[in-house]
């Protein structure tokens, strides 16, 4: 008994004592899958706001953007011309969701909003293997999957890059939606469609805007999770991790995304090293869930998500 | 209808305007409730009587093989209080609709401020100067009183992303000048103690006023008011009353409303408007409206049929 309290509660605190150049290492790591995982989040995040919905097709939108990226990108077209093209595609789509789908079903419930999600989800995932193919694709942009020695620590170039642009796109974002005139707006449509009207707001500009956004940030998710594993279909899971980031950070807020994103990934991280040679492993399949699952108990708005006011 | 001698068919508007008839309101119920008469309206009479601020002209709305409206020609004329009666399911919402662009009609026009605006959607409609409240009061429930307010706002708002993001400059007058206007309108409805407040959390009767708040933020020439007094008790009714007066008059904001509280229609109102069936069938003041033989017969089912 003393032992096992030992080795969970005393030894893996040991371990990171006595090497804390691996600790940082390791803590460098979860952050920088923490920060890719509030990436997709985010995309979740910007759609909800502004539509109270939840877009079941982000993910795939990751992989669609990614898709056509490689695509593009085996066609000739260099990198730069390629990833513009692929922004174009995006915004593209979002003008068409906003007038396919979403323009007929205003003022519906949002449970037929993630009805139609569904559908847009599969209709994305055929559209895109139509366009370019089911084939396991491999992302090049350039940056080596490669470590380095800075300080006596070993970082990944890739993830360190894809963790920099991912914490950067975040904080744009934060301050775009936290400060501007548009975050206002956007939390007006998000609140009630019949009055964010009323008073003079136009929701397709909004709707186009925020898919556009969730768009752009479904790219830069593809490119940083394509670059690492490859484009193919299971891209597109990746947004089953993002659900415990979110139910963590709250649907509704930018900086929750974030801070859930990381949790999650130093958590299992720190988990799958310290602790997980203790039940045998894979700590990092599971840890991201039951934290979930704790706050689903305890605290279901999330750390930084609205309180659920609900008027009996 | 627990106070007959405030909201009886007997009662009338106020004698005087201006702040003196405010103040009348607000210290003196006698006064309020007192003399006969016409009320003078903030712009007086020859505002009244000048060119309508906006008319519908013959307009019919069909919902597939209903007819909620036929032919339906109105005038809202600038700086009065009208008032939209008739039975249920006469009309009056989807008139209202179609005047804040949520419904478009299939025949007939629509023009305020002497421009035709029949097909505008509602944010155009909003920015023409138009503003609204819901039957079913529709706030943004998550936000505070005073964020409900700030977005109410949103169309007076310009500038620039980026100055706002950092939060500078013209920006920061910008948010500064709004956020006065807003506490303005703030102690003007007397919400200051739940100004903080998440809309959705507060009774009904003060979610109607932080909607009427809302709408008057975005200092509309013409008010539209959905039922601002459903499900409300006498005393609330009362302050309602006062606040709608109290906005026609100090800001010389145009009211169209609708109610169903007769006391407080022949109260409140300048003019009455009559729908039943879709169709107009009486318009006048309080007085003619009262003994109009068709008004009657609608709402006492005498020569229906």
């Amino acid at each position: 008994m003393a032992s096992l309290l030992y080795a969970v509660f005393v030894g893996p605190f040991k371990d990171m004592a006595s090497s804390p150049s691996f600790l940082v290492e390791v803590l460098l790591g979860g952050i920088a899958t923490g920060l890719m995982y509030s990436l997709v989040a985010l995309g979740f995040v910007l759609i909800f706001k502004a539509s109270g919905v939840f877009n079941f097709a982000q993910g795939v939108m990751v992989l669609f953007a990614a898709l056509t990226l490689v695509g593009l990108m085996e066609k000739g077209l260099p990198v730069a011309v390629a990833l513009l093209l692929t922004m174009a595609v995006m915004v593209a789509l979002a003008f068409a969701i906003e007038r396919i789908v979403l323009r007929p079903l205003v003022n519906q419930e949002h449970i037929i909003l993630f009805m139609a999600t569904i559908g847009l989800n599969f209709f994305l995932e055929g559209f895109g293997e139509m366009l370019w193919g089911a084939n396991v694709k491999r992302l090049d942009v350039g940056i080596p999957d490669r470590s380095m020695m800075v300080a006596g620590i070993q970082v990944n170039q890739l993830e360190m890059s894809a963790a920099g642009t991912a914490a950067v796109l975040v904080a744009v974002l934060a301050v775009f939606f936290q400060r501007t005139r548009i975050g206002r707006a956007l939390r007006a449509v998000a609140d009630d469609h019949e009055a964010a009207l009323s008073i003079g707001i136009p929701l397709k500009t909004i709707w186009i805007i925020v898919w556009s956004v969730a768009g752009l940030v479904a790219i830069v998710a593809g490119i940083m999770w394509g670059a690492k594993s490859g484009v193919q279909f299971s891209l597109s899971l990746i947004a089953l991790k993002a659900l415990p980031v979110l139910i963590l950070g709250g649907f509704t807020s930018v900086p929750g995304a974030v801070v859930g994103g990381l949790i999650v990934g130093v958590g299992e991280k720190l988990g799958e090293v310290y602790w997980g040679p203790l039940v045998g492993g894979a700590i990092e399949n599971w840890f991201a869930y039951v934290v979930a699952l704790v706050f689903l108990l305890f605290r279901p708005q999330g750390l930084f998500g609205e309180r659920i006011i609900e008027r009996v | 209808m627990s106070d007959p001698e405030a909201h009886g068919l007997s009662g009338s508007r106020p004698a005087g305007g201006g702040v003196g008839a405010i103040a009348g309101r607000t210290s003196n119920p006698e006064a309020r409730h007192g003399s006969a008469g016409a009320r003078p309206s903030a712009g007086g009479v020859e505002a009244i009587s000048g060119p309508p601020l906006l008319v519908t002209e013959d307009v019919s709305v069909r919902f597939g093989a209903l007819l909620a409206l036929s032919k339906v020609s109105l005038e809202i004329r600038r700086g009065e209080v009208l008032a939209i009666i008739g039975p249920n399911g006469a009309g009056k919402t989807t008139l209202l609709n179609v005047v804040s662009g949520f419904y478009h009609p299939y025949e007939g026009r629509i023009v305020f401020e002497g421009r035709e605006r029949t097909h505008l959607a509602p944010p155009d409609v909003a920015a023409l100067g138009i503003a609204r409240t819901f039957q079913n009061v529709a706030l943004f429930r998550g936000m505070s009183v005073l964020d409900n307010l700030m977005t109410g706002r949103l169309l007076k708002m310009r500038g620039h992303f980026l100055l706002d993001a950092l939060w500078w400059g013209p920006a920061k007058r910008q948010e500064l000048a709004n956020r006065a206007v807003v506490e303005r309108i703030i102690d003007f409805l007397e919400i200051q103690a739940i100004r903080k407040t998440p809309a959705g959390k507060l009774p009904y009767g003060l979610q109607k006023r932080v909607e009427l708040g809302r709408a008057l933020a975005a200092e509309p020439t013409l008010l539209l008011l959905d039922e601002p007094m459903a499900g409300m008790n006498v005393e609330e009714k009362e302050d309602m009353s006062r606040f709608i007066l109290d906005v026609n008059s100090e800001f010389g904001t145009t009211i169209a409303l609708i109610e169903h509280d007769m006391g407080v229609v022949m109260d409140i109102s300048d003019r009455v408007a009559v729908l039943d069936y879709g169709r107009k069938i009486a318009e006048g003041t309080p007085e003619q409206v009262r003994k109009d033989q068709a008004v009657l017969d609608a709402y006492l089912g005498a020569t229906r049929g």
